[in-house]
C-alpha cells in the first residue's frame, strides 16, 4: 500500500505536508524489509539539518538503519510513542508510526521527491 | 534484494518459499530467515514448539576399528569410552589452539561415528579430516548432501516428535532419551537419527533423515503439531535464541583466532586425555593464564551493541562484540563480548557507531537453559 496524499524518497522514507510543516516516517516497504523493529532513535526538536542527512536510527532484530530527513528543515516535533514502543512502525507506518515533524526551510524541495505511482514503480509494484 | 541464483537448496526450500519465507543466502545454501517474523517466532520456541530446517549442517560419517581413537585425537573433548547413543559436543582445534569448528561427535555404533559440523566450516572441516586420515581402519563418509536435518524445539517437542507415525512404537525410547543422547531406526527411505540435541535452549529433538524423506516428515510436524500452534522458525530466531542462552556461535565468539578456553567452553576441553590437535597449545595457555574471556553485558544506554563494536574499560579499548541484539525474552539489549581476563565486572562502555553508550556486566547465562530437565520449568528472569 502506497497513500497517495505524500511524497516518497528513493530511500523509503514519507513525508505527509500540512502547510509550513511535513510529517516524515519510513513506509510499509521498509518497515517490513527490516523487520521486527525493537529500537528508534530520534534527533532533538529544534535541531536543524539538511536534505539527506541522517536524523535517527531505526532498529530491528537483525539490521540496522538511518533515518534520512528527506527536506532540510528544523525538528518541531519528534513521536515519542515510537521510541517507547517500536513496534508501532511495523503495526502503522504510515499513521501512528510517524517519525518526526520538520518546519521546511527549502519547500522547493518536495519538487524532486517520488509522488505515490513513481514510489509505487520504484518497489516494482 | 540478495541473489539466490546458484546457492544449494534443500528438500524443504519449496515449502519455505510457499509459506512466506523470506530466504537468503547462508553458509552457499539458499534458507529461510524468517517467516511471520523474528519476535514471534521465538517466543513460539520459549512457549510451544518450532521447526527448523537445519539441513545446511554438514554430516561426516566416520567408522573402522581406529575411529574411536582418531576422533578423540582430532577434537578437545573426550569422544572415545561413551556408549552407543551419547553425543558430545567438542571443539577441532588447529595445532595453535584457534578454533576450526565447533561440533556434535555421535557414537552411533561401536565403531560408527557421526560429526555434524557447521555449514559455513564444512569444507575446511571435511578437508581437515580427509587430510588426517590414517591410512588404514578409519573410512569417512561425508553425506552431507543426502542428509536432511529437522530440528524440533521447544516445551511440546516432545510431544510433538511423538506423533510421528514413523516414531509411533518409539514413543518411550523418545521420552526416555537424555540430554545430549540418540537412537536409529529405520525411517522411510533409509535410517533415521533422532537425538536429544539443540541450540536453542528449550527441551529439544534434532531428526537427521534421508532427503527423500524429509518433506514429508515436516509436513507430517505441521499437521500433528497444529493444536500446538507449531511454527516454522528462521535463522533469524535460531540466532537470536541461542543468544539468550549464551551458545557460542562460530564466527562470533569462536573462530581460529580464538581458543575454546576463551571462549568460554572449556568444560568440552580434555587437557588430561591423550594427545590431540591443540593440546600444547591449550596447556601453555591455561598455565600461562587465558587472557580473554567471553562477558555478559546489558547495554543500559541507548542502542543495541552489534557484532565487533569496541569494548571500552576506564577509557581503554579492552575488546569487542562478538554477538549483541535485543533479547526477545528479556526485552533489551544485551551482548556477549571477548575482553581482556582482567576487566572487571561492573560498567564498560560499548562504542555504538561512534557514541560511547553505557553497559554493565551481567549473570552468565542471559536466560537459564531447560534443555535438560522439566521442559517447562519455570524461569526466574534476572
Amino acid at each position: 500500500m502506497v497513500p497517495g496524499d505524500r511524497k516518497y524518497t528513493q530511500e523509503h522514507e514519507w513525508i505527509l505536508v500540512d502547510g509550513a510543516n511535513g510529517t516524515v516516517g519510513v513506509t510499509e516497504f521498509a518497515a517490513h524489509e527490516l523487520g521486527d523493529i525493537v529500537f528508534v532513535e530520534l534527533p532533538a526538536i529544534g535541531s536543524s539539518f539538511k536534505q539527506g542527512d541522517a536524523v535517527g536510527t531505526i532498529e530491528s532484530v537483525k539490521a540496522v538503519a538511518d533515518l534520512y530527513l528527506p527536506v532540510s528543515g528544523e525538528i518541531v516535533a519528534v513521536n515519542d510513542d515510537v521510541t517507547a514502543s517500536p513496534e508501532l512502525l511495523n503495526g502503522d507506518p504510515f499513521g501512528r508510526g510517524w517519525l518526526v515533524k520538520v518546519k521546511l526551510s527549502v519547500p522547493a524541495e518536495l519538487d524532486a521527491l517520488l509522488d505515490a505511482g513513481a514510489y509505487g514503480e520504484l518497489l516494482g509494484g | 534484494m540478495d541473489d539466490l541464483a546458484g546457492l544449494k537448496t534443500t528438500p524443504l526450500t519449496d515449502w519455505h518459499r510457499a509459506h512466506g519465507a523470506k530466504m537468503v543466502p547462508y553458509a552457499g545454501y539458499e534458507m529461510p530467515v524468517q517467516y511471520e517474523g523474528v519476535l514471534a517466532e521465538h517466543a513460539a520456541v520459549r512457549e510451544r514448539v518450532g521447526l527448523f530446517d537445519i539441513t545446511h549442517m554438514g554430516e561426516i560419517f566416520v567408522d573402522g576399528p581406529g575411529a574411536e581413537a582418531w576422533l578423540d585425537s582430532l577434537v578437545t573433548n573426550r569422544v572415545s569410552g561413551g556408549a552407543v547413543g551419547k553425543v558430545v559436543y567438542t571443539a577441532m582445534c588447529k595445532a595453535d589452539g584457534g578454533v576450526l569448528d565447533d561440533m556434535l561427535i555421535y557414537r552411533l555404533g561401536a565403531e560408527r561415528w557421526l560429526v555434524v559440523c557447521n555449514a559455513a566450516n564444512h569444507d575446511k572441516i571435511a578437508a581437515w579430516m580427509s587430510g588426517h586420515v590414517p591410512a588404514a581402519g578409519v573410512k569417512m563418509d561425508d553425506r552431507s548432501d543426502a542428509v536432511a536435518l529437522i530440528a524440533v524445539q521447544g516445551p511440546d517437542s516432545r510431544e510433538l516428535v511423538g506423533r510421528l507415525a514413523k516414531l509411533a512404537n518409539l514413543r518411550d525410547d523418545i521420552a526416555a532419551l537424555d540430554f545430549y543422547t540418540a537412537f536409529t531406526c529405520p525411517g522411510v527411505t533409509g535410517e533415521w537419527i533422532v537425538s536429544r540435541t539443540g541450540y536453542t535452549g528449550e527441551h529439544g529433538y534434532e531428526l537427521y533423515l534421508p532427503n527423500a524423506d524429509a518433506a514429508a516428515v515436516w509436513t507430517e510436524l505441521m499437521t500433528r503439531g497444529a493444536d500446538f500452534g507449531v511454527t516454522p522458525i528462521g535463522l533469524a530466531a535460531r540466532d537470536t535464541l541461542r543468544f539468550e542462552v549464551c551458545y557460542c556461535l562460530y564466527g562470533h565468539e569462536l573462530g581460529e583466532d580464538i581458543t575454546p578456553l576463551e571462549a568460554g567452553i572449556g568444560w568440552a576441553v580434555k587437557l588430561k586425555k591423550d594427545d590431540f590437535t591443540g593440546r600444547g597449545a591449550l596447556v601453555a595457555q591455561q598455565a600461562a593464564g587465558v587472557p580473554r574471556k567471553l562477558m555478559c553485558l546489558e547495554v543500559t544506554g541507548r542502542g543495541i551493541a552489534r557484532q565487533d563494536a569496541r569494548v571500552l574499560h576506564q577509557g581503554r579499548d579492552v575488546g569487542y562484540v562478538t554477538s549483541g541484539t535485543f533479547s526477545p525474552t528479556l526485552k533489551k539489549p544485551l551482548a556477549l563480548a571477548l575482553v581482556e581476563a582482567g576487566v572487571p565486572d561492573g560498567e564498560v562502555l560499548i562504542d555504538i557507531r561512534g557514541k560511547g553508550v553505557e553497559a554493565r556486566t551481567t549473570a552468565f547465562p542471559f536466560l537459564s537453559a531447560r534443555a535438560k530437565g522439566d521442559p517447562r520449568a519455570v524461569r526466574t528472569l534476572p
